[in-house]
């Protein structure tokens, strides 16, 4: 830094450094010094004061009441009583009573203490000094001789072998710790690419859990589905339909603009992901008429009528269909895997 | 007791009890002869179908074209069932009154009986979904857990948790559904108005629109338990967040203000 | 040592007579730990009275009542993810399948008598904590607190808020439920868009595969245990700098850079500031009897194929959130990588955004070259550039929120979504201009009127009519205490880099950082970007010469 060639002169040119009414004479801003202290009613009217105390004294009291209240609310009130009370709604017995006991029992607590000092404590003003932080010139040249005897004696400086070493011990020492975190989990490998999808699998309705049909699914309706085998008792059932999840709607075949679309569909039904592509929120805010889904977490906004276009919001790509065809009992099933990983974007998708 | 004698003498009271007993006629008639007297039946199918045309074409017509083919104002409403226009006109969504992102919810123009005829006429037109009985939306008796369930995979993504509704694109969002009827709950998800799709049957069947009818019921209703107190309006972090700022630091920054004023001198006599 | 010949007490009192118990407890006690050396520098130790000033205090407040129900809860909760199927009182949620976490928070909230209650105050606490961090930091902000010697408390601060939010975001997860587990999943999508690590720091943290097994029982030991510790100790060395610094104070009569004026922490403070965590707990226990927090059972079991809208975190993450929903979808893939900038931008924007508030106290002491100590608070208005900044950056904040809110704000104000993103968009930018710029002038003006009232003394509101019939406002001269105080701050000199050429002729070399940061110095102090205040001279001109209004 160069600040040496900079004058300081902005500074402003005397700081305070008076304590109290000693400017110059002639100076009408000087400090007039503290202000004599007024009393207060309390301080002059020994009757004021008696009430003060009495205030204080009926606060104190009430918060004792209000713990007495709070015990008897808590041996009175069944924990599942439900009472009217406006406008609160229909609330707890329990949780009002003993919130508002509890509350109160503090708050009277507090309320005394402060009207206490508010009213009957001292309240002149008192001043006290500060002294500088930094320590004095001669301070700070002890501390730096110690410092230089203590880092002589040791002869850090000089035994370079000792000093270099130690310092190389010390940085890899912390690497024992995070090789132990290691097995905090697994590594990616290619676990977000796949999902249980594979061909031959029925699209199991989320309502039902029966396998859809086509003509179960009509134009404009809504449907989610999850792959045939999936029990929704298993241990990994969320893991697997955090990827796996289907949203399903029925759009006439001429409507559908993006042609690898209309040929991944069955006769207009359509199979997207519902795990946005954003950051996977389960997206399926379906405005039917338009055939835009809004994902409730961000605002992403796909054309599910034009390959899951994304239309609006922080959405990177469109979500990813499912290709689905029927099987020889009519139901519907999957032709294979999606071919793109689903869900959020993440550096080795590609 | 004694408030039900007094208004016995109310100039009123003889149409109240006619029309009590009319109801109760019609009710006993709709219990007993639908088996019987499909001659009948087919009679008045056919006058309220006569009676729906005239009020379509009054009321509907000018959007939705003369023989209800569509136009450029209205989208053609030829096998979208009775449901639907119960669902719509039942809610005051139809007529609609000014063009928009989206259709609102508005007061009832029509009685149910003329909604009923112009249900009768828009079915004549095309197959589509029929307006349920009271039997099929009633949820007692419904799974309401697993109608919660239910609520959380097909509902929720767009009329949030507890079915506070929530955004859509553009200025569209999905309404709140306190207060809906199970009735329009169920016509709602079976013919899927607006941006809405549709649940139809084969994806859900009967039981599991009670049993989400049931949920919602439960959950946000005038009955609806907050154990915990305000709801909020059930919106979540957002309304919590600012009763946090606005009453929790509010609170405690004039509390603040208070510890730390000085308190009130005497006065110089 | 020779001290227990010179200490009356410990020689035994003069008088025979047997010292009271209170007494000799505290002796024992300082023969082993010299406390009567500790009370002597602090027992009568003065604290200024300011309402501002306890902000800090509602923060210290609102993280003890959080470690206390902390404890508590954890007496209660599982952090497993085992997964079994409900079958206690809560009725919608009968048979439903869930992760013994959940199923434990519905176990404090319906058959704990009092769980909701300590729930709901350790929730409700979090959130008046960080945002009392919030309003602590910028009153520091605004007031120049953080000026010399008082830098590195400010980044301990810093550090406590952003720790804050990470441990109200771990615990915010706990309970595995749909709203939660949307956050966490958004959260390993924001991992998976890190390049190059981002898949292996996914894998690490969930222990595989989202969701995994894992989160809950790590994120709990990350939430009761590393973080809080490592803010506690923050905390420690945090309130210990404030002793050794002693507190600023505003400028007054008698109030100067060398003294601090106030009330001792015997008696007058320890009440007030004992009675006030006393208030703070009242308050907010009596928020958790009438509001609802999080209410989990209405939520729903995390499924990581269920999603609701209003999907949001808790309030202080939500600028990051409004970030990552506005940031276009930009994406790059070369080379066979993906490189997710519609993630990754707004991630690192959250960085951003957060240190550019912790630096500014070097930038700024850069810019003025100002070694000495600050004891004495500037007021906003005196430090206009100053103020700028931090309203331009709360601004930016601000804006953020509303962009992670974006969809609340649209139905409840029947605008569009996309309008919303777009508006914030764009004024995340030009907000913050238009606020620094908007500060600065207000600033100004309210440096003018404190000129003039010094010069010309306070506007009465009494007018009199002069004899030739003109009408005029009496001004009241202000007293000396208004005089000193309306005049006590300093003001700083743009800086001069000197003459371009040195006496020889020669030109002189200065590096672009001076160059550079003479132009801020400009921008900061030069004329138009402060206003003069009023010296001795020109106010004993108007007064003696006092002739008109």
């Amino acid at each position: 830094m160069s600040s040496q060639q900079i004058p300081e002169d902005n500074l402003p040119v005397v700081q305070e450094t008076a304590h109290g009414a000693v400017e110059r004479h002639d100076d009408p801003f000087a400090d007039p010094g503290l202000p004599a202290h007024k009393p207060r009613i309390q301080d002059l009217d020994e009757r004021a004061a008696k009430r003060s105390e009495r205030a204080v004294a009926l606060m104190f009291t009430l918060s004792m009441l209000a713990t007495v209240g709070f015990i008897a609310s808590y041996v009175i009130f069944p924990v599942d009583k439900i009472v009217y009370i406006w406008p609160f709604g229909h609330v707890s017995a329990l949780n009002f009573s003993l919130g508002l006991t509890l509350g109160a029992a503090l708050f009277f607590i507090g309320a005394g203490a402060v009207h206490w000092a508010r009213t009957l404590m001292s309240d002149v003003e008192v001043a006290d000094d500060r002294h500088p932080i930094e320590a004095t010139p001669e301070v700070k040249a002890q501390v730096l001789a110690d410092f230089r005897a203590g880092a002589e004696e040791s002869a850090i400086g000089r035994r370079k072998l000792i000093r270099n070493t130690m310092f190389g011990a010390l940085a890899l020492v912390p690497l024992s710790g995070v090789v132990l975190l290691r097995d905090l989990g697994p590594l990616p490998e290619k676990k977000l690419r796949t999902t249980l999808w594979a061909e031959g699998k029925q699209l199991i309705n989320m309502n039902t859990m029966k396998p859809l049909r086509p003509e179960h699914i009509t134009v404009g309706s809504l449907a989610f589905a999850m792959p045939e085998g999936l029990d929704p008792e298993s241990h990994d059932f969320q893991t697997q339909m955090g990827k796996a999840a289907l949203m399903i709607v029925r759009i006439e075949p001429d409507d559908i603009k993006d042609k690898r679309q209309r040929d991944w569909a069955h006769e207009g039904i359509v199979a997207f992901s519902k795990i946005c592509t954003h950051v996977g929120c389960p997206i399926s805010l379906y405005e039917q008429q338009t055939h835009h889904v809004l994902c409730p977490c961000h605002q992403s906004t796909f054309d599910l009528s034009d390959g899951a276009r994304v239309i609006f919001g922080p959405a990177g790509h469109p979500l990813p269909q499912l290709r689905i065809g029927v099987n020889s009992e009519g139901n519907l099933e999957a032709l294979g895997d999606f071919d793109e990983p689903v869900g959020a974007a993440f550096w080795e998708r590609g | 007791m004694k408030k039900l004698s007094a208004r016995r003498r109310h100039p009123l009271a003889a149409v109240v009890v006619l029309l009590l007993a009319l109801a109760a006629t019609g009710g006993l008639y709709a219990a007993f002869a639908p088996a019987g007297k499909a001659q009948a039946d087919e009679t008045a199918q056919s006058l309220a179908i006569e009676e729906g045309k005239k009020l379509y074409a009054v009321g509907c017509a000018s959007c939705h074209g003369t023989g209800g083919q569509g136009t450029t104002d209205g989208p053609s409403l030829v096998g979208v069932g009775s449901a639907a226009v119960d669902f719509q006109v039942g809610t005051g969504r139809m007529p609609a009154q000014q063009p928009g992102a989206q259709v609102p919810k508005k007061k009832v123009i029509y009685s149910q009986a003329e909604i009923d005829q112009l249900a009768a006429y828009v079915a004549s037109l095309g197959a589509g979904p029929i307006t349920p009985t009271d039997k099929q939306v009633d949820p007692a008796g419904a799974d309401v857990a697993n109608g919660g369930e239910l609520f959380r995979t097909n509902c929720a993504q767009c009329h949030n948790f507890t079915g506070k509704g929530g955004a859509l694109t553009e200025g569209k969002y999905a309404p709140d559904l306190e207060g809906v009827s199970p009735k329009h709950i169920y016509e709602a998800m079976q013919t899927g108005p607006q941006s809405m799709p549709s649940f139809p049957d084969t994806t859900m069947p009967e039981q599991e629109k009670k049993d989400i009818i049931a949920y919602i019921e439960t959950v946000n209703g005038d009955e609806t338990e907050s154990p915990g107190g305000l709801a909020l309006g059930g919106l979540g972090p957002v309304s919590e967040g600012l009763f946090a700022w606005v009453f929790g630091l509010g609170a405690l920054v004039a509390v603040a203000v208070w510890v730390a004023a000085h308190t009130a001198k005497a006065k110089k006599s | 040592m020779s001290t227990a010949t010179k200490n009356p007490s410990a020689a035994g009192p003069a008088s025979g007579r047997k010292a009271p118990a209170g007494e000799r407890v505290a002796d024992w006690a300082d023969g082993r730990l010299g406390i009567y050396g500790l009370a002597k520098a602090n027992m009568r130790k003065i604290f200024p009275d300011h309402w501002s000033f306890m902000l800090g205090e509602v923060a210290l407040y609102s993280f003890i009542i959080i470690i206390l129900t902390g404890v508590y809860l954890t007496l209660f909760f599982q952090p497993s993810m085992g997964e079994i199927v409900y079958h206690g009182p809560y009725e919608p949620m009968q048979g439903i399948r869930m992760s013994e976490a959940y199923a434990s928070t519905l176990k404090i909230s319906f058959e704990v008598r009092g769980g909701l209650l300590v729930r709901q105050i350790h929730h409700w606490a979090a959130l008046i904590f960080l945002a009392a961090m919030f309003v602590h930091m910028m009153r520091v902000f605004f007031t120049g607190a953080f000026r010399k010697p008082r830098e590195i408390n400010w980044l301990f601060g810093f550090l406590l808020f952003v720790l804050g939010m990470f441990t109200g975001f771990t615990g915010y997860s706990l309970p595995d439920d749909l709203l939660s587990g949307t956050g966490v999943r958004f959260t390993q999508g924001a991992i998976l868009s890190v390049p190059i690590v981002g898949t292996y720091i996914s894998m690490f943290l969930f222990g595989g595969e989202f969701p995994g097994h894992d989160f809950v029982a790590r994120f709990y030991s990350i939430h009761i245990l590393l973080l809080p510790g490592i803010m506690l100790g923050l905390l420690v060395a945090h309130l210990i700098l404030v002793f050794y610094h002693k507190h600023t104070q505003f400028a007054g009569p008698g109030r100067t850079n060398k003294n601090v004026v106030g009330m001792p922490l015997l008696p007058v403070y320890m009440a007030k500031a004992g009675g006030f965590f006393f208030l703070v707990f009242g308050i907010i226990a009596a928020i958790s009897a009438i509001a609802t927090i999080n209410p989990i059972w209405a939520i729903g079991p995390y499924r990581v194929d269920q999603v609701s809208t209003g999907a949001q975190p808790d309030w202080y993450m939500g600028f990051a959130e409004g970030l990552v929903r506005v940031m276009p979808g930009w994406e790059i893939n070369l080379w066979g990588h993906t490189l997710a900038l519609g993630v990754f931008i707004p991630l690192v924007g959250f960085g951003v955004v957060l240190t550019a508030i912790a630096v500014y106290p070097f930038i700024e002491s850069w810019v003025t070259g100002d070694k000495r100590e600050h004891h004495i608070l500037d007021r906003p208005r005196n430090a206009p550039t100053r103020t700028g900044f931090g309203v331009a950056w709360i601004t930016a904040y601000f804006i953020g929120l509303v962009g992670g809110g974006n969809d609340l704000w649209a139905t409840h104000f029947h605008l569009s979504i996309n309008s919303i993103t777009w508006f914030v968009r764009i004024f995340f930018f030009v907000g913050p201009v238009i606020a620094f710029i908007v500060t600065k002038r207000i600033c100004l003006g309210l440096q003018r009127r404190d000129r003039e009232k010094v010069l010309h003394g306070r506007e009465t509101g009494i007018i009199k009519r002069l004899p030739h019939g003109e009408f005029v406002e009496i001004h009241e001269p202000l007293s000396p205490e208004q005089l000193h105080t309306l005049t006590a701050h300093e003001q700083y000199q743009p800086l001069d880099l000197g003459p371009a050429v040195d006496e020889n002729g020669v030109k002189r070399k200065i590096s672009p950082v001076q160059k550079l940061r003479a132009k801020l110095s400009k921008g900061y102090f030069a004329d138009g970007n402060q206003i003069p205040k009023a010296t001795p001279e020109e106010y004993k001109e108007i007064s003696e010469g006092h002739g008109h209004h």
